[in-house]
């Protein structure tokens, strides 16, 4: 049967494919299109460097806790993390009573019924309880941030192409729309620039970011371990909370990937001398 | 089972006879893959991805069974049940991170496999059934990695199957109605994702079956070698075991490497960050694009963008992205050339270079912005993909003048070194 009709209907539905595509490539129109504002203004994230990266990266603790500082102050406002439970905190060094503290005075309280009545109604948080939304649901946030969702901030940077260094150059990449030069000088168009209610920022993709600048002044948290709180210190220890938040396993699986590598690397090793020396003076 | 001189299986313990004579899986295994299967001798490390695909099957169902002992087959909670593994599972996060680069390392595995048997001609007679089979293996593959990867029901899981069965709708009259039957709705929902998890613990099992006739079908001829030319004599060949056993469990330390390295050291570069979004029918991503390991076919499939002949450009993509894959089972009798290595085949050669690169560009432009000039790229190489198959290769092999096949593989190796010429394994070093 396929000795048959093999030979004769492959070739002509293939054949049939081929001109398909050269028809296609001929009668295709080449004028190229206009470059976008998005394209000539957008920028790559700078470069980021925290203690997590690398084969050995570790968490600096110090610096998490400052993050998360922030995020508490600041981002909690609107960003959620509801894939992080309060006592996760423990693992980035917060006391057992730290925790238990960070949960009953977190500023939103987390859903739940009353007891008596049965009704809908909010408590405290508790270590078990993860980092609520600061709004009852989604047509609420939207109501609260010009119809702009903030999205849930927990795996955030491996959800964004750039990760860590993306949310750091988002943070600090505000721009004035009106006096902002690119690389080659040129000024933003007049349809570029942003409507009401958002933002010019040249990392994000299409330029008009609908999050307000949110950190915008030095000082405006003050950390107690006394580094100065610049906006872009601010703005790093946020971006590796993040990193945490997302991969807070990340540690466990360095250590482990480099136990296993040196394991993997002895076996190999083994194996190849053992490969040899059962093929000695056989050749092959 | 295939040479008059395999080594024949002789238990000395009484319980191994006891066992062989009652149900000799013992034999089995010594004559699949022991001593009493007799290899060329001339094998090159290219020989060694057949185990290595092995093994990448196996540690997908390893860890696949653990990971379905913790995932949830539901829309609501299956993305949060697929965090719960990453962060409140003992190990979880190096299950699934194996589980998802294994996927990867296993289409590259296979990939290269295939690739060897189209530069060495291990397609050709008589081991055309091990090639169709092989085939088989990969369409299964592709539609167990393809349902695997919407499991997680991420922003690409979501759109992904989206586009995928979207493919459906491309046949005319009947194709919508087939699709909505296929997902069980009109868009991926709930019933998709619990059949495609069903779908997806059931396939990698058809794999193993499929595997297993694909060894048994190699094992009638034997291997194929890198000088294409058949086993004459006892001289050409040693045993499985030790020689090709020791072999394999080096390459096999190389691949694990390598495996963990990007396991343990990038376990996302593969992936795309759009998948840690939570699938969101809403909101449709900014470009959507399938797993690394489908983006050739991807690009042949977008390459299509003429109405040719009646038949809508889209329908002719899906044909030519389904056909690209079928076309392989046509190979061992569009290939006419009765010379089977590359090696000695000197206009084959540069084609089956050419190819790679042209499936290698394919894929750069599957993931690319189509711009003007991405998709004139992929038409071109779309094009050429199937002009390899269909016009290059029927003429070569007739035109090319194939250089002078050695008279034997021993021949080969030994270039005139008699000492060497005794079988293996019944020399004692
Ligand atoms: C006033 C409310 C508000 C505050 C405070 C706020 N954000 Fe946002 N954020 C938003 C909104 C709204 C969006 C959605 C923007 C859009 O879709 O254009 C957003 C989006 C983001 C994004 C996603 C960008 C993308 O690529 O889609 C990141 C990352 C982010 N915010 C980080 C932060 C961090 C870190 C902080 C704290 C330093 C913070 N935000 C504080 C409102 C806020
Ligand atoms: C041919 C072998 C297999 C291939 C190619 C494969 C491929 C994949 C892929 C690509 C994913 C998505 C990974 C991600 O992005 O997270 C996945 C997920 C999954 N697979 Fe498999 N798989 C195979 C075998 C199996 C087996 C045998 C099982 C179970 C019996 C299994 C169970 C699962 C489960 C539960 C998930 C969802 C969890 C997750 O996303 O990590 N798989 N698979």
């Amino acid at each position: 049967m396929l000795r048959l009709f093999g030979p004769l209907i492959a070739p002509i539905v293939g054949l049939g494919f081929i001109a398909a595509l050269i028809l296609a490539i001929i009668t295709a129109s080449y004028e190229s299109e206009p470059a976008t504002a998005a394209h000539e203004f957008h920028l790559h994230p700078k470069p980021l460097h925290l203690a997590s990266d690398g084969m050995l990266g570790k968490f600096d603790r110090q610096q998490l806790q400052r993050g998360f500082q922030v995020y508490k102050e600041v981002c909690s406002a609107c960003h959620s993390a509801r894939l992080v439970a309060f006592r996760d905190l423990s693992e980035i060094g917060f006391t057992v009573p730290e925790v238990k503290a960070i949960a009953k005075n977190w500023a939103t309280e987390v859903p739940s019924v009353n007891p008596e009545t049965g009704e809908p109604a909010t408590r405290k948080a508790l270590p078990s309880d993860y980092i609520p939304s600061p709004y009852a649901n989604e047509t609420a946030a939207r109501a609260a941030n010009n119809n702009a969702l903030p999205p849930d901030l927990s795996l955030i940077t491996k959800a964004r192409e750039g990760g860590a260094p993306y949310v750091h150059s988002l943070l600090t990449g505000y721009r004035d729309p009106n006096t902002y030069r690119n690389e080659k000088g040129e000024a933003l168009p007049a349809d570029a620039k942003p409507s009401a209610n958002l933002h010019f920022n040249p990392y994000y993709a299409n330029l008009n970011f609908a999050m307000p600048p949110p950190l915008v002044a030095d000082g405006q948290v003050s950390y107690a371990d006394g580094t100065k709180a610049s906006v872009d210190q601010m703005a790093q220890d946020v971006s590796a909370f993040l990193v945490w938040t997302a991969e807070p396993k990340l540690e466990n699986r360095h250590r482990t990937g480099v136990a296993v590598v040196i394991f993997l690397l002895i076996a190999t090793t083994l194996a190849y001398f053992s490969y040899q020396n059962i093929w000695a003076g056989r050749k092959h | 089972m295939s040479f008059p001189w395999a080594q024949h299986y002789a238990p000395k313990h009484p319980v191994m006879q006891w066992l062989d004579q009652r149900l000799p899986v013992p034999r089995l295994v010594y004559n699949a893959v022991g001593a009493g299967y007799p290899v060329p001798r001339n094998l090159n490390y290219f020989w060694n991805f057949g185990v290595l695909a092995g093994a990448a099957l196996g540690i997908q169902i390893i860890t696949g069974i653990v990971l379905a002992m913790h995932y949830a087959a539901n829309g609501a909670i299956a993305f949060d049940s697929v965090e719960q593994i990453m962060r409140d599972v003992n190990s979880g996060w190096l299950l699934r991170y194996a589980h998802a680069n294994g996927a990867s390392f296993f289409f590259i595995v296979v990939y290269i496999h295939i690739f060897r048997g189209l530069f060495y001609g291990s397609y050709k007679a008589p081991r055309e059934m091990v090639w169709l089979l092989g085939v088989v293996i990969f369409l299964l593959m592709m539609a167990t990695a393809f349902m695997g990867y919407v499991l997680p029901w991420g922003q690409m899981s979501f759109w992904g199957a989206q586009v995928i069965t979207g493919f459906f709708s491309a046949i005319p009259v009947v194709g919508d109605p087939i699709r909505i039957w296929l997902l069980g709705g009109f868009a991926p929902d709930n019933a998709a994702l619990n059949r495609f998890f069903s779908l997806h613990y059931l396939l990698p099992f058809v794999i193993a079956g499929v595997i297993i006739l694909h060894i048994w079908a190699l094992h009638i001829p034997g291997s194929n070698n890198p000088t294409g030319v058949d086993v004459k004599g006892p001289q050409d060949t040693v045993p499985f075991h030790p020689y090709y056993t020791a072999k394999d469990g080096f390459g096999l330390g190389v691949f694990l490497t390598l495996f963990a390295l990007v396991l343990f050291f990038a376990p996302n570069a593969l992936g795309h960050p759009d998948n840690y979004i939570p699938a969101n029918p809403l909101s449709t991503p900014a470009h959507i694009v399938p797993e690394w390991y489908f983006l050739p076919f991807y690009a042949i499939l977008k390459a299509f963008t003429f109405n040719f002949l009646w038949i809508p450009a889209k329908l002719w993509g899906v044909m030519a992205m389904f056909g690209s894959i079928l076309l392989l089972f046509f190979l061992p009798w569009i290939d006419r050339s009765p010379v089977r290595s590359a090696n000695y085949r000197p206009k084959y050669k540069w084609f089956f270079w050419m190819l790679v690169v042209d499936v290698l560009v394919l894929g750069y432009l599957g993931q690319a912005e189509p711009t003007v000039l991405v998709v004139l790229g992929s038409q071109v190489c779309a094009a050429y993909y199937f002009a390899h198959f269909l016009i290059i290769l029927p003429i070569i092999s007739r035109i090319e003048r194939p250089l002078p096949l050695p008279n034997s593989i021993t021949e080969s190796v030994l270039h005139g070194e008699k000492a060497e010429a005794a079988p293996f394994g019944t020399q004692t070093a």
